[in-house]
């Protein structure tokens, strides 16, 4: 187990494997179903190798998710799981979570699912900082019911619903999770095993709600919509790695860097030069202020993708919504004694009949 | 539990020796055999002693005068006589501006009401609005209470007494008021403007209108204002202790106990001592100013109703509070933890606020972003192994629709507790209703079956709860536990049970395999299910070996699978049904002493009208049967063959006639409906009537 995951405090409430787990152990005895080709395999090849090193017996372990193509994850877990109801994945891991402590809560959702019909969940599970690891798969098109545009669509998608080109502005999901009060938010792509990986380690070591965005190919109904961030030489210059203590740089060489405008106090992209190295950036993902973290998501272009930074962006210890749910219950143990159910009932004024 | 269905009333009627004017009548509760039980009153006061000192120290003489015999005596020695009168029901309606507080002082005289030891029924009527525009007829807010020596069954029809705070509550209650009842109007508040405000030209007070009442005009603000000089409070200030001085002034017309007033009022405005005294000072000015002058020159005593009640020990509880004992008793007798989803919403949210207070009993309470959230983390805690329960009202249920069709499918257990209120839509929030019973029956997609039951009396909430908790733990089923406002914010005197007397709740965890596979092999079935209920394991995470995945997908029978196979698909919504529909639930038990060739059948709420209405024409000489439903999801096996048994089935309901629709569907019987959607429960007298035609029809 990495140091990083031992950071976690809650962890130690979820009982550890007894024997050493593979791989193996965490594949159920169900065909995976999605299409051939599509990024979701990687994405489940990949949690499926993390988890023995998370080290947690798997029965203490549930996945949840709602509807669409990743939704259909859980059942591809050798944990515990429920596939839900479109869009309430997060609501309903909120309750697993905060009455089983003992539970470590995953939740596997969409684009669709997570932004369109359950973006108010999405929001409110941030806000509380409920202790759940939120797998967000982005496609950028609605998969499962055939190709409509979905919230994180580029304005002008054509698609089967909108053969003029789609008119709606999209979300970035990693400003949206950064607004919404997130405590850890990151970005991966699904071809690139060691990266995720590595978030999925951060984000496990992460107390409280963590939003992992997963840029994930549909390569039947937007094929290579991340093709830019993958193409390794075009890469280079579209993906802005981000590791906390590191100055942000990218492209050859790290020939571009992120600097702050003095004036507006906006990041900017620059070429790096012997004047401005000194001014360049150094991420810190620990930084209690979002500012820096949402202007870092705002340098990625909606269309072109360029300057799209991937890696956690933001990881902040704030009070876990499960841990305060728990601590007022002994509290009120404390202050009022164990719940006396005769008590209870006969409180108030009363006044006896007898025979 | 005395909210049975009785067996025939011994004395069905004792309105002769109420006031003449009334219209209501009493309506024996839980008849008793045998002598009288003595009352033994375990609250700190007791009546008014006979020296009259009014509020304060008694000399603890004054036992309650022996109830054998009504009439008048006077009272005191060495002060000014007056007559006290002896009632064996009286019908209270408090009313005035939504600020008037007229809630609290309702709340109050029920208190120590009860702590008398009277059986009791209220009707609370308030407003949607927290502060309507002041001294509007929309704005009017009102508190009703039956009391009485004997056991009653509703809140009453018409008010024997009415206190109007202003034009406005004279207004909008007057026409409830049979003349001769007697009205206690605030007269500083019949000025010009607030009567103009409210179409009086001319003052009702002075013109003639109130003739036939006994009026009893009282400077309420004034008075009030007076009695707090001594405290230097505004104006303004001191005039929001008018409604104590009423309940003062009332507290004395009834010999009520004061001393649990004054405690709470203590109590409630522990932080700020001089209100608290303000108030109590205004609580004395009005039970003094009742003694005192000479408009009032008659009291009345109305004995407790020993008789009335089985042993034990009772205290007053509204639906809402009896609902959520329930929950924790529930959770107490299953051994499992209560999680609470829940959105706010009217009249729903008073148990949200009940349950956040019992965090020592390890219950967990989520207020929830929205309705679709708070049904959605319940059902996440059931999964989880809680006893998870969601509570809301109609516009929530509608929300919940596709969360519930979730639970049916997840087969986990599941309580939606759905306290009705008018529709659709927002309706009528702070008003009753019981249109949502085909909502809670189909408002699902698919074939997606849900018990339902349903508390008829306040107290019954209480039992309700724990039948609901019952059904969904043993069959891991959502159901519907459907109240309604008029029982959520009513209330009446309760039994305490015993924890010993509640039932046994606990159901067990699967803990292994459940099934052995061709090969030998061991293996666990989430939807293999247990042949006499129909139930599958309840498998909760952190179990070793059980490791298993549902989802709202069609599952294969036994393995929980995904499966789209058509027959499979054909089987498992049959045996949904099949599962609900071999529920196990208590025969209906039918009260027709007489041979009545007329049955009315009711359910929820309407228990309390329907029954006075029974007795009434029983007393009468008119034979009618009743029953009343409990469970409407699965019906009782009996039900069938009873409908069958009487010529006549009629069915009244605060709905266009949900349940008749559902026994015509289910048995061909040509039901009658009897319906008033009006926000306001029956009336017992207008009910008796309505009867009475469909029975000489």
């Amino acid at each position: 187990m990495s140091d990083a995951i031992d950071t976690n405090e809650l962890l130690t409430l979820v009982p550890k494997a007894q024997a050493k787990q593979s791989m193996k152990d965490f594949k159920s005895d169900q065909e995976v179903r999605w299409c051939p080709g599509c990024g979701d395999y990687a994405v489940l090849a990949a949690v499926q190798g993390f988890m023995p090193e998370l080290g947690l017996a798997k029965e203490n372990i549930v996945f949840v998710s709602g509807i669409g193509c990743s939704s259909r994850f859980p059942y591809y877990m050798n944990t515990y799981g429920m596939h839900s109801i479109h869009g309430r994945a997060p609501a309903i891991a909120t309750g697993l979570a905060t009455s089983r402590r003992d539970l470590s809560v995953w939740v596997v959702t969409g684009d669709g699912d997570a932004l369109s019909i359950g973006g108010n969940h999405l929001i409110h599970a941030l806000r509380r900082n409920v202790n759940l690891k939120i797998l967000l798969f982005n496609n950028r098109i609605y998969g499962l019911t055939k190709g409509q545009y979905s919230p994180t669509s580029e304005v002008g998608k054509i698609t089967k619903s909108t053969p003029m080109g789609s008119l709606d502005a999209p979300f970035n999901p990693v400003s949206l999770a950064i607004g919404a009060e997130a405590s850890f938010v990151a970005r991966t792509v699904d071809s690139d095993r060691k990266h995720l990986t590595e978030v999925l380690r951060r984000a496990a070591a992460h107390p409280g709600t963590a939003l992992v965005e997963i840029y994930q190919n549909c390569n039947i109904f937007n094929d290579g919509a991340f093709e830019v961030l993958k193409d390794k030489e075009r890469a280079e210059e579209a993906v802005i790695r981000l590791e906390h203590g590191q100055p942000i740089r990218f492209g050859a060489d790290g020939s571009k860097g992120v600097v702050r405008d003095p004036a507006t106090g906006d990041l900017e992209v620059v070429t790096v030069t012997a004047e401005n190295e000194s001014r360049i950036l150094v991420h810190d993902a620990h930084t209690a202020s979002p500012t820096t973290a949402f202007a870092l998501s705002r340098l990625a272009d909606p269309d072109t993708l360029h300057h799209t930074p991937i890696g956690v962006l933001r990881d902040v210890e704030r009070p876990v919504y499960d841990t305060l749910m728990s601590d007022q219950l002994d509290t009120a143990v404390e202050q009022q004694g164990k719940g006396d159910l005769a008590k209870l009932l006969a409180g108030g004024d009363t006044w006896t009949v007898v025979g | 539990m005395t909210s049975q269905v009785s067996s025939p009333a011994e004395h069905a009627d004792e309105a002769d020796g109420a006031r003449e004017n009334g219209g209501a009548v009493g309506e024996q509760r839980a008849p008793r055999s045998g002598s009288a039980p003595r009352a033994s009153h375990t609250s700190p006061t007791s009546p008014r002693s006979r020296t009259g000192h009014g509020p304060g120290p008694r000399d603890g003489s004054g036992a309650v005068p022996d109830g054998s015999e009504r009439g008048e005596s006077t009272r005191g020695e060495g002060e000014s006589e007056k007559a006290v009168r002896r009632l064996d029901r009286v019908i209270i309606r408090f009313a005035g501006d939504s600020g008037d507080g007229m809630q609290l002082t309702g709340d109050r005289f029920t208190s120590e009401t009860a702590s008398f030891g009277n059986d009791l029924s209220t009707l609370p009527n308030f407003p949607a609005e927290i502060r309507a525009p002041a001294g509007t007829l929309p704005g009017v807010s009102s508190f009703q209470l039956h009391f009485a020596d004997h056991d009653i069954l509703t809140p009453g029809d018409a008010p024997n007494v009415l206190v109007a705070m202003n034009p406005a509550a004279l207004k909008a209650n007057i026409g409830d008021v049979p003349r001769g009842a007697e009205i206690i109007v605030n007269t500083d508040e019949f000025t010009k403007r607030p009567m103009a405000k409210v179409g009086y030209l001319t003052s009702p007070l002075e013109d003639g209108s109130l003739d036939g009442y006994q009026v009893h005009p009282v400077p309420l603000t004034t008075l009030t204002i007076e009695a707090l000089k001594e405290f230097g409070l505004s104006r303004k200030e001191a005039e929001r202790s008018k409604n104590m001085f009423a309940l003062g002034l009332l507290s004395w017309m009834y010999n009520r106990p004061t001393e649990g007033t004054e405690r709470f009022l203590r109590a409630k405005f522990a932080k700020k001592p001089q209100i608290a005294e303000a108030n109590v000072t205004a609580f004395r000015a009005g039970w003094n100013f009742g003694e005192t002058t000479e408009d009032f020159a008659v009291s009345y005593e109305v004995a407790p109703a020993d008789s009335a009640f089985p042993t034990g020990t009772y205290r007053n509880i509204s639906g809402n509070l009896a609902l959520s004992y329930g929950l924790v008793a529930a959770g107490h007798q299953a051994d499992l933890p209560v999680y609470l989803g829940s959105y706010p919403i009217t009249p729903a949210s008073d148990i949200l606020h009940e349950l956040s207070r019992h965090k020592n009993f390890g219950v967990r309470t989520f207020q929830a972003e929205d309705e679709i959230a708070a049904i959605g983390a319940a059902l996440g805690a059931a999964f989880g192994g809680a006893l998870a329960v969601t509570t809301t009202s109609g516009p929530g249920v509608a929300l919940k629709s596709e969360t519930i069709g979730l639970a049916v499918s997840l087969e986990l257990p599941l309580l939606i507790v759905g306290i009705q209120r008018g529709g659709p839509s927002t309706g009528l929030p702070t008003k009753t209703e019981q249109a949502d019973l085909l909502q809670a029956m189909y408002g699902r997609n698919g074939e997606a079956p849900v018990p339902v039951v349903a508390p008829q009396t306040p107290a019954d909430c209480f039992d309700a709860a724990l039948e609901a908790a019952r059904i969904a733990l043993t069959y891991r089923t959502p159901v519907f536990l459907l109240s309604d406002g008029y029982l959520a914010n009513g209330s009446e005197p309760w039994r305490i049970p015993e924890p010993a007397e509640l039932p046994d709740l606990r159901v067990p965890f699967a803990t292994g395999p459940n099934h052995e596979l061709p090969d030998g092999t061991e293996a666990f079935w989430p939807y293999k299910r247990d042949p006499e209920t129909l139930a599958r394991p309840w498998a909760v995470p952190g179990t070793p070996g059980l490791e298993h995945r549902i989802g709202g997908i069609e599952k294969q029978d036994g393995t929980g699978n995904i499966s789209y196979d058509p027959a499979n698909h054909d089987f498992m919504v049959r045996t949904r049904q099949a599962k609900v529909d071999g529920i196990q639930v208590p025969d209906l038990v039918v009260d027709d002493p007489d041979g009545a060739r007329t049955l009315v059948l009711g359910w929820g709420s309407t228990y309390g009208p329907i029954t006075a209405a029974v007795r009434r024409l029983r007393k009468n000489g008119t034979a009618i049967a009743q029953a009343h439903l409990r469970h409407l999801n699965p019906f009782p096996r009996n039900l069938g063959e009873i409908l069958k048994r009487y010529d006549k089935v009629v069915v009244p309901e605060m709905n266009l006639g949900q349940l008749a629709t559902l026994l015509r569907a289910e048995y061909l019987v040509d039901a009658h409906s009897y319906n008033q959607v009006n926000g306001m429960p029956f009336k017992a007298e207008q009910l008796a009537t309505a009867l009475k035609e469909a029975i000489d029809v």
